[in-house]
């Protein structure tokens, strides 16, 4: 359905997007996730038409963004960063101007303002002006605005910004729920969000991907050296030497817990696993050992490790 | 075409429930009404002076045309009340959509960059026939009471210079309205762009050829001058939409000109 080959974009001399390449198929929700600044905003505002690129092409259903943006228009629903809304109109007739300029037909026209308005729970503001509505409504107005044509692509630009929490669990529901039907990219520095939601991942920094895959496979994939949460009780020093005789151990945290036990956080190299030799070695030495248990790394750490700086990893590895 | 029609609904709908487009009609139709009975008032009295001094020097009442005189000093002062406000009802057209996001919307919805601009335009220009339709009454009623009846053409040349200078001033104040973001620089720099259109002749005035000829025929006004006379000349015409159609051109190429500009 959506088709990036080699994007780049520049602005004088700061490059925004470097030649990303990436594929949606219909039906799918696609998770554009990275630091702010990282180039989501910009691939997203290429691929709706609004901006055309420096350089590579992307397609959707087929047409190319910049030379048949007209027809990629007709299909795309966008809600960008801000919601583009005309604050002194109602919900109402606000969208029924977007119905309007996204060509729906007349017949048609009453019966996708209700729907949209439906899905996004927004019908008892239909006759609010705009300007009166809190940020979450407005918002919510934002993503209906998006469907109100039912676009066969949906691109969302942050769509649960400034919403409460239990209106973000509504929205990521609604998207949840368009897929099949649509197909989605949706963009957020919201970690959970992306494994809630998306069927697959690109996580993209200073304008380059750095990953594309589920949100599944990046947790067990990038870091199949899993963490691995200890409870025993020994002398802390020893404790540390005896655990830093294991190879394949790159990381050893150790701390004093309640009643003299010591509470270990060990994370091993990618693709090792160290429980039972944690084990073996720590019952060798006649500890008692309490706890042991794997601990998934969140997307959040695999963020924070394919997006920070090589130096700054560094930094870490040195304290 | 579809798309077009949609700007055009909305930028109505907006007039309507914009407190800026009432007050700015409001202001000039008070304006209109103050000038217009003044005016009437004075010519009159003028006509009765003429008539009498006619009479004592022996040689009969001299014609003096009331209304042709008041067209044309009416039209010459709604000219001026036309500078001070278009600036007004033009600087929001693009640089609130610009701040408000919304041009966002309407860049990446399925219409042209041209409809965007035709159906601003048309909206604006209906919002001109509306507020300057009030006038046409206390013209009628002038027309109406005066004997032998007003020179309906005059009129009528007059409303269509008025048409086509404001026509001139809202393509051009859209123009400097899609240059930024802020409202009140557009209005600065339309309210400049105009006061210089109307003075670009000070001081060649009386020049045929070379360049005050030139700077002469660039004068908004004074092709305006023509129409409240009741002259109309091809040539008027064509300067005024040519004007119109230079500023809807760079109008579009200013709005086309965002989407490679925007960081």
């Amino acid at each position: 359905m959506i088709e990036v080959q080699d994007l780049s974009k520049t602005f004088g001399d700061n490059i925004a997007v470097d030649h990303v390449s990436f594929s949606v198929n219909k039906g799918e929700i696609l998770g554009f996730l990275g630091p702010n600044g990282a180039g989501k905003t910009t691939t997203m505002r290429i691929l709706t038409g609004f901006i055309p690129a420096t350089s590579g092409t992307a397609k959707i259903a087929g047409f190319d963004v910049f030379n048949d943006s007209l027809e990629v228009r007709r299909r795309i629903g966008y809600l960008p960063e801000n919601p583009p809304l005309y604050t002194d109109m109602t919900v109402h007739a606000y969208l029924d101007f977007v119905s309007r300029i996204k060509n729906v037909l007349a017949e048609k026209r009453e019966e996708r303002i209700t729907d949209a308005m439906q899905k996004t729970n927004i019908e008892d503001k239909r006759d609010d002006l705009i300007k009166h509505l809190s940020r979450g409504y407005r918002q919510r107005v934002g993503i209906a605005q998006a469907l109100v044509h039912d676009p066969d692509v949906i691109i969302l630009d942050e769509p649960t910004v400034g919403l409460d929490p239990k209106q973000i669990i509504e929205v990521r529901h609604l998207i949840k729920g368009l897929a099949g039907n649509h197909t989605i990219i949706l963009s957020t520095h919201i970690l959970p969000e992306v494994s809630m939601t998306c069927d697959r991942v690109v996580i993209i920094n200073r304008g380059k991907i750095v990953a594309v895959d589920t949100p599944a496979n990046l947790t067990t994939q990038l870091k199949g050296g899993q963490r691995v949460h200890l409870e025993a009780q020994a002398d802390e020093s020893a404790m540390r030497t005896a655990l830093q005789e294991i190879q394949s151990i790159r990381k050893i945290a150790v701390e004093p817990a309640s009643s003299g036990r010591l509470a270990i956080t060990v994370e091993a190299s990618p693709g090792q696993d160290v429980r039972s030799a944690l084990a073996a070695k720590i019952v060798s030495r006649g500890w008692p050992l309490f706890e042991l248990r794997g601990v998934n790394l969140s997307l959040e750490d695999i963020f924070l490790q394919l997006t920070t700086d090589d130096s700054s990893h560094a930094a870490k590895a040195a304290s | 075409m579809k798309g077009l029609y949609a700007i055009y609904r909305k930028e109505m709908q907006h007039y309507f429930v914009s407190p800026v487009a009432y007050i700015v009609v409001a202001v000039f139709l008070l304006l209109c009404a103050f000038f217009f009975t003044r005016l009437l008032a004075y010519m009159i009295e003028q006509s009765f002076e003429m008539s009498m001094q006619g009479m004592q020097m022996g040689g009969g009442a001299m014609n003096f045309d009331v209304p042709s005189l008041v067209v044309r000093n009416f039209f010459g002062i709604l000219s001026s009340l036309l500078l001070f406000l278009t600036p007004i009802l033009t600087m929001g057209i693009y640089a609130e959509e610009r701040k408000r996001g919304t041009m966002e919307l309407l860049m990446t919805s399925p219409v042209t960059d041209v409809q965007i601009v035709l159906g601003k335009y048309l909206a604006q220009l209906s919002l001109f026939a509306v507020m300057l339709f009030p006038t046409f009454a206390y013209m009628a009623y002038m027309f109406f009471h005066s004997d032998p009846r007003g020179p309906w053409k005059i009129l009528f040349c007059a409303y269509l210079g008025a048409f086509l200078m404001g026509g001139v001033l809202f393509s051009l104040g859209a123009f400097f309205s899609s240059l930024t973001e802020n409202q009140l620089i557009a209005a600065v720099l339309t309210f400049g762009a105009f006061l210089f259109l109307w003075v670009i002749d000070f001081g060649s005035r009386g020049a045929t050829t070379g360049v005050g000829g030139v700077v002469q025929y660039l004068s908004v006004i004074r092709h305006y001058d023509d129409f409240s006379r009741g002259v109309l000349d091809t040539s008027d015409v064509i300067f005024y939409l040519s004007f119109i159609f230079l500023g809807l051109f760079l109008t579009v190429r200013s709005i086309e000109s965002m989407r490679w500009r925007r960081a």
